[in-house]
């Protein structure tokens, strides 16, 4: 801790980084649209995990909702469903849905446009980026599933790992041999402290994902969590939540090119990545959720900076145009309303131009924003987790 | 022998399930008046194809729609009208809907599911669809989670343990019998933030304690009712969670309900065991018609498989008190009883 203050500072000074929140953030006056998104009867968001529109302003929502499902009655568990991606024109109106049954559609993280208008969406249970084309076919996927689950037989002695107390709802999971993911333990959530275990790595996806924080050279993902390209069309991807803790970097055609970062606190490493985003120059901003940080990387991936006045960065979207703004919600985890949930408007070199929003259950307040769209400055899709919903602010600046 | 399976059955039981093991009890009120009733036969009109399961919570609304939540294939939510005829499923595919607990509505007609098998507590509006949600899933992606050893984790403020019920009092401040895992009763504002809770994540039979807190509900005045099953009593709270009184008399308090209007009458269920183990048909089963003080007024029903009996009654709704609904767990069924008025003599014993 005591090294990381001293990197921090050392870092600072040199740099001028901005560091913590400027004294006075404008607050920036907003409404929430009631009911943005109308839902035919038989389709209902669970827990929003991303948004995004296309250049015709058509909503995409990708939702963890219906049945996960474990399918029993062999020495392994088979995972299905679980997340469902809809479409909506801008009217709000139900379009379509798209990937009904698909294979890799298991715990939503994310979804994104591409300027071609091809939708992307990443998966944080079956560990692959899927891209879509504009008819909601299959175009090219990053990544495999998991051929089966670890799930615990009957009888089995439990994993020491097992025995440590956890949050409810994000707990230590045990991991016996076989099966999904090689750690130790898999621990979900926010990098909340469980036992030894947590430290090892966050985290229980991934097959073969070698030694924690190393970050294959390759298309293995751990707990994916989003995906963003540059003018070029190179893919990078956020991996992400698990063990790999890196930026993964592949050519248009998905041909693997780098990668870089593992865990750790210095500049260039990570804890819990978990967004991406590429301003048009090519640069490439990094939500280093567990360090509490924004960092920024050319497209080779040298350090530029980092932002430390945002909290804890968790959605992120970048508005295009001449002059491009970076909007990230600081949200509150999802065991807690009563703390952060703000989202901050900032210009490219990480100064905050306001603010807006807090956490809650209500119109106008965030339940862990796990996704947001800018692609108009001042109206803005974010999807919650926690309020199960698409919010569709209008932004009033003064 | 057969003392030492049923000892051996018990102990595996309770390390299987590291937690408490439900007891039969014999009420301690004496000579309680019977209330003569009848089951109305073939109540719910299911469309062919259309079945319940565990009918684990029943309630209705202003219009006397009745909503039952069953753990069904998947677990489900149907609305019937008045007349019992089916009317329409509501969050089919719910991210929420996995183990079915309770169905409540509240005054405003808006639709409360609590499921223990997710963790969540999901509020419907009267069209059908979710409007808040208080409590997590636990992620998938985590995986299996084991429970874990050694003393439970304190409860969180936002996050449930097999939650049981909801309520609400005059004020719209929602109140969660938090549960099987915990053992807590937490009172949010109505936009669903943490006020305070009573209990903890430890169960406990002392006087604001709780064992397995499987219902609750709220009076006109504000005042809490907990069914603290795994202690064989009711605890009713002050609005503030406070300790005002224990009813101990009425055997296993399984669930509660109270009615509306000026002269709220309180429901208690000493509900017969899941298993029916032998004698247990002769010592309980009946449900107990209270004034709010916890005088018994008298008690109607009996354990039983055919219809007017009862098989682990888990919900009551008591909307109009001498029209009961009732959600039995192991008939897989939802009866509706016509109470009929007591004999002259209505001597209450406590």
């Amino acid at each position: 801790m005591k090294r990381f203050v001293q990197l921090v500072l050392a870092t600072t000074l040199l740099a001028g980084i901005p560091v913590v929140a400027q004294f006075s953030v404008p607050e920036i006056p907003f409404d929430s649209a009631l009911d943005p998104l109308k839902f035919p009867d038989n389709v209902s968001l669970g827990e929003a995990a991303g948004v995004a529109t296309n250049s015709k302003g058509d909503v995409f929502v990708y939702t963890r909702t219906g049945h996960p499902t474990i399918s029993l009655g062999g020495a392994r568990a088979f995972a299905h469903g679980g997340s469902r991606l809809f479409q909506f024109d801008r009217t709000g109106k139900f379009v379509r849905e798209i990937g009904q049954g698909l294979y890799g559609f298991l715990f939503a993280q994310q979804v994104r446009v591409d300027p071609q208008d091809n939708v992307w969406v990443v998966d944080q249970m079956s560990n692959m980026v899927m891209k879509f084309d504009s008819n909601g076919g299959v175009a090219l996927l990053l990544g495999r599933k998991a051929e089966a689950e670890n799930v615990p037989a009957r009888g089995a002695a439990p994993a020491p790992a097992a025995a440590a107390p956890a949050a409810e709802g994000r707990g230590a999971a045990a991991a016996p041999a076989g099966g999904r993911g090689a750690a130790p333990a898999a621990a979900g959530g926010r990098g909340a402290g469980a036992g030894p275990a947590a430290e090892a790595g966050e985290g229980g996806g991934g097959r073969a994902a070698g030694p924690a924080g190393s970050g294959g050279q390759q298309d293995v993902f751990n707990r994916p969590s989003d995906v963003a390209w540059d003018a070029a069309g190179n893919i990078y991807v956020a991996d992400g939540m698990g063990n790999n803790t890196r930026v993964a970097k592949f050519d248009k055609n998905g041909k693997f090119v780098r990668s870089w970062g593992f865990r750790g606190v210095a500049p260039g490493q990570f804890r819990e990545v978990h967004g991406i985003v590429i301003d048009a120059q090519g640069m490439v901003y990094v939500a280093d959720a567990g360090n509490r940080r924004i960092q920024v990387f050319d497209g080779d991936g040298n350090f530029k900076t980092m932002f430390l006045n945002v909290g804890t960065p968790a959605a992120m979207c970048l508005t295009p145009g001449p002059r491009q703004f970076l909007y990230v919600s600081n949200s509150n985890p999802p065991n807690d309303i009563d703390t952060d949930g703000e989202i901050y408007k900032l210009d490219l070199n990480g100064k905050l131009v306001g603010r807006f929003g807090r956490a809650g259950k209500m119109m106008k307040e965030f339940g862990t924003a796990n996704g947001i769209d800018c692609r108009s400055e001042n109206e803005l899709y974010v999807a919650e987790i926690g309020n199960w919903r698409v919010q569709k602010l209008t932004l009033h600046p003064k | 022998m057969k003392r030492c399976l049923t000892s051996c059955f018990v102990l595996l039981v309770s390390v299987m399930c590291a937690g408490p093991v439900f007891a039969q009890a014999k009420a301690k009120a004496q000579n309680v008046p019977e209330i003569p009733y009848e089951s109305v036969p073939n109540f719910l009109k299911l469309p062919p194809g259309l079945y319940l399961g565990e009918a684990i919570g029943v309630a209705s609304n202003s219009k006397g729609h009745v909503f039952v939540y069953t753990r069904s294939a998947n677990t489900r939510l149907f609305e019937f009208d008045q007349n019992g005829t089916y009317v329409r499923e509501i969050g089919d595919g719910n991210y929420g809907f996995e183990f079915a607990h309770a169905v409540r509505v509240d005054p405003e007609d808006n639709i409360w599911v609590v499921d223990e098998g997710t963790n969540m507590v999901i509020k419907f509006n009267p069209a059908g669809r979710v409007v808040m949600v208080l409590g997590r899933r636990p992620e998938a992606v985590a995986g299996a989670v084991a429970s874990a050893a050694g003393p439970a984790p304190p409860a969180e403020k936002y996050l449930f343990g097999r939650p049981t019920d909801v309520a609400w009092d005059p004020q719209g401040n929602i109140f969660v019998s938090d549960g099987y895992v915990n053992h807590r009763v937490v009172k949010y504002d109505k936009n669903g933030r943490f006020i305070r809770q009573v209990g903890s994540e430890r169960a406990g039979s002392e006087p604001s304690q709780f064992s397995t807190p499987h219902g609750i509900a709220v009076d006109a005045q504000g005042n809490v009712y907990v069914a603290d099953r795994a202690n064989n009593r009711m605890q009713v709270l002050d609005n503030n969670l406070v300790l005002r009184a224990i009813y101990d008399n009425i055997g296993v308090s399984w669930t509660v309900c109270i009615s509306p209007g000026p002269h709220q009458y309180l429901f208690s269920s000493n509900s017969n065991p899941n298993g029916n183990t032998p004698g247990s048909w002769d010592i309980t089963g009946e449900i107990y018609k209270m004034e709010l003080d916890g005088t018994i007024i008298g008690k109607f029903g009996h354990a039983g498989k055919q219809l007017g009996g009862f098989q682990v009654v888990h919900a009551i709704d008591c909307r109009n008190p001498d029209q009961i609904i009732v959600a039995e767990i192991e008939s897989w069924r939802v009866q509706k009883l016509l109470l009929k008025p007591l004999p002259a003599k209505t001597s209450a014993g406590r």
